[in-house]
């Protein structure tokens, strides 16, 4: 089997193996899974409503799976994405309330801002990790638990003790009237135009520029980089700020589309931790990270029509994510498997 | 309230929140020290503190005020059975151990609360009507100052936490098992000429830390929380993770890192009664333990090092 074929083949297993797994799951619980993965199906393409909500749902995971996966290039983990789409949410969401600007200003702004508050919230990991060489993963953790607390914070003091901003003004809304009523009212916005682009963006980066080239080359090893004379600390910097605003988008389709403002969280969104999945499933590649985040938005939003048809706790989804993102680690034993396969079919022929 | 009293109230009650964070800290350090990245602690907490209210909430009537401490035996196999799914990955197949951390923490989530509305049909249990239960240490209690201070008033999770400690303090520095563990964390090649099993010693330490895991989690479902729902356990798995780091993967510096979180979070909680501790904003406590992480990771604080090979998975025969 070629190493391209291998490559395919390891996702689309891991997926497979977590389908049978949350099958077998559904059937320990009593459930039949087949009903269960028919309601999955419903809650995805059953209705318009439908489909437009599950199109809102893969925008922000677009962003959160760039943001893991441009880090990943980059050979930097960035579990941070929670955080960092924490504060992009919420920047969004008070630029929008603040100001009244005319649309062809206030938008731009409002996104830039929250593209501003990720980066600046993975600027810190980055300059850490180039400067003091303090490992990314636990600084991400402990800067995803401030962003937290300190958004928190902010929402109270913004609205003088309540628990939410004060919805954002129209100008700078992503909300599209055309789309609502194409999907039957849901809470489709104009964010996966927005999200496609930042596709192309990413892919435009990482391959057809001279930066994008220093990147992936500090990913791949750091001393041939510096005796190639790129600077790896900038570079380190540069990657975490890049994924941080790809991060900090991502919360601005919260606020800017889904929302219109942003309410005081008692814990995370989950999105920057799936985010992971996504990037890992689509191979750190743009176009596999638009792939990983279609099939982790259908899933998480088909799932809430589980309950209601097949009677079955929406969590089940988020055991298959969980498994799926196991098998995709364990890549070697698929890996290892493949390889067996393969070998015994050429000694049958 | 005067100073005295303020310190009566406050170091029991940063104890009381600190006894889980030492619980599962400690499980971090034995993870750590043989190599291995626990990100999973928060999973790992979670499937504890699950298993112990089902179990409290079932058995309560027939075993009486023994209940949350046997609920502590089922949490410690739940999670160490659990922590396999780790091991397995991490150890024999070799994945991405942080990514497979984050798998664990949200398999733990999912599956309790999965199991939480299967079984009781809503996302929240009841309360537990047998918690753990406070009372004074005798002689003890009665010396000056210090008697009100650490003896009157206690938790039996609190003190076991602490002896866990020192236990595990003299099993990793003091033991001929301790030191393999620290050689397989350290230099697996080297450990493994020396004869020293990499694979197995990685798969205890991983399993020990989903026992103690478990145990931190029971402990804050049954002696704080008194039931439990989705949020039950948010984010002490993280703080015991970084307690562990400002403890310097060392198990007394995580009993005392984890002691003062403990008082941090008390502080959060109960400091509006108190003066001076009432006009800091809250927020600043709230995010207190995780700055002061940050800043002992960038060597403000004394250099934090993280055992050299923790977080790369062992390859017989690769150079």
């Amino acid at each position: 089997m070629s190493k391209r074929v291998v490559n395919i083949l390891v996702p689309l297993i891991s997926i497979v193996l977590g389908l049978i797994i949350g099958a077998i799951v559904m059937l320990i619980s009593g459930f039949n899974p087949v009903d269960g993965y028919i309601a999955l199906w419903n809650g995805v393409f059953g209705s318009s409503y439908n489909m437009g909500e599950t199109v809102r749902q893969i925008t922000p995971y677009v962003f959160a799976g760039l943001a893991v996966a441009f880090a990943f290039r980059t050979g930097l983990f960035n579990i941070g994405v929670e955080g960092q789409l924490i504060v992009g949410w919420l920047a969004a969401a008070y630029v929008g309330s603040a100001f009244e600007l005319p649309k062809i200003i206030h938008l731009p702004l409002a996104l830039l801002a929250a593209a501003a508050a990720g980066a600046l919230w993975a600027f810190i990991p980055g300059l850490l990790k180039a400067k003091l060489q303090v490992h990314e993963v636990i600084v991400t953790i402990m800067m995803n638990y401030i962003a937290l607390h300190v958004a928190n914070a902010t929402i109270s003091a913004l609205s003088d003790g309540g628990d939410k901003t004060e919805k954002i003004h129209d100008s700078a809304s992503l909300r599209s009237p055309f789309f609502e009523s194409l999907t039957d009212y849901s809470r489709l916005h104009w964010g996966f135009l927005i999200a496609l682009i930042a596709v192309l963006i990413m892919w435009f980066i990482l391959e057809k520029t001279t930066q994008g080239y220093e990147l992936k080359s500090v990913g791949f090893n750091q001393n041939a980089s510096e005796y190639a004379g790129m600077n790896v600390s900038k570079n380190i910097i540069l990657a975490m700020v890049i994924s941080g605003a790809f991060a900090g988008l991502g919360g601005a389709m919260e606020g800017l589309g889904t929302f219109g403002n942003i309410t005081k969280m008692t814990g995370f969104t989950g999105i920057g931790f799936d985010g992971i999945a996504v990037a890992l499933l689509g191979a750190n590649q743009p176009f596999g990270v638009l792939l990983g985040a279609i099939l982790f938005g259908g899933l998480k939003n088909g799932g809430l029509n589980m309950p209601n048809e097949a009677g079955i706790p929406v969590e089940i989804v988020s055991i298959v994510i969980a498994l799926i993102i196991f098998f995709v680690a364990s890549g070697y034993i698929i890996r290892v498997g493949l390889d067996r396969l393969s070998k015994k079919k050429k000694e049958g022929k | 309230m005067s100073f005295l009293d303020v310190l009566y109230f406050i170091i029991p009650s940063a104890i009381y929140y600190a006894a889980p964070l030492i619980m599962t800290a400690i499980g971090g350090v034995f993870t750590e020290r043989s190599g291995v990245v626990n990100i999973g602690l928060e999973g790992v907490m979670i499937i504890g503190a699950f298993s112990s209210i089902v179990f409290n909430l079932k058995y309560a009537a027939t075993l009486g005020g023994w209940t949350p401490w046997v609920g502590l035996l089922v949490a410690l196999a739940v999670g160490a059975v659990f922590s396999l799914i780790l091991a397995v990955a991490a150890v024999s197949f070799r994945a991405d151990q942080t990514v497979a951390g984050v798998a664990l923490n949200l398999l733990g989530l999912a599956v309790a609360v999965f199991s939480i509305k299967m079984i009781y049909d809503k996302g929240q249990t009841d309360s537990i009507s047998e918690r753990f239960s406070r009372f004074d240490i005798p002689v003890l209690k009665d010396i000056p100052l210090l008697g009100k201070m650490f003896f009157t008033d206690v938790y039996g999770t609190s003190i076991f936490a602490i002896v866990v400690a020192f236990i595990a303090w003299f099993i990793i520095y003091k033991t001929p098992f301790g030191l393999r563990l620290r050689s397989v964390g350290e230099h697996p090649m080297a450990a493994d000429t020396m004869g020293v099993n990499v694979t197995k010693m990685r798969y205890i330490a991983v399993m020990i830390s989903g026992a103690l895991g478990g145990i931190g989690g029971a402990i804050y479902a049954q002696a704080i929380a008194g039931n439990f729902s989705a949020t039950t356990i948010s984010g002490q798995g993280f703080m015991a993770l970084a307690a562990m780091i400002f403890g310097k993967w060392h198990p007394l510096g995580a009993l005392g890192a984890a002691l003062f979180f403990g008082l941090a979070q008390s502080l959060s909680i109960a400091g509006a009664s108190i003066p001076y501790v009432k006009d800091v904003p809250q927020v600043i406590l709230l995010i207190l333990p995780y700055v002061l992480t940050i800043l002992a990771l960038a060597g403000f604080i004394g250099k934090a090092k993280a055992p050299k090979a923790s977080g790369t998975p062992y390859i017989k025969g690769k150079r």
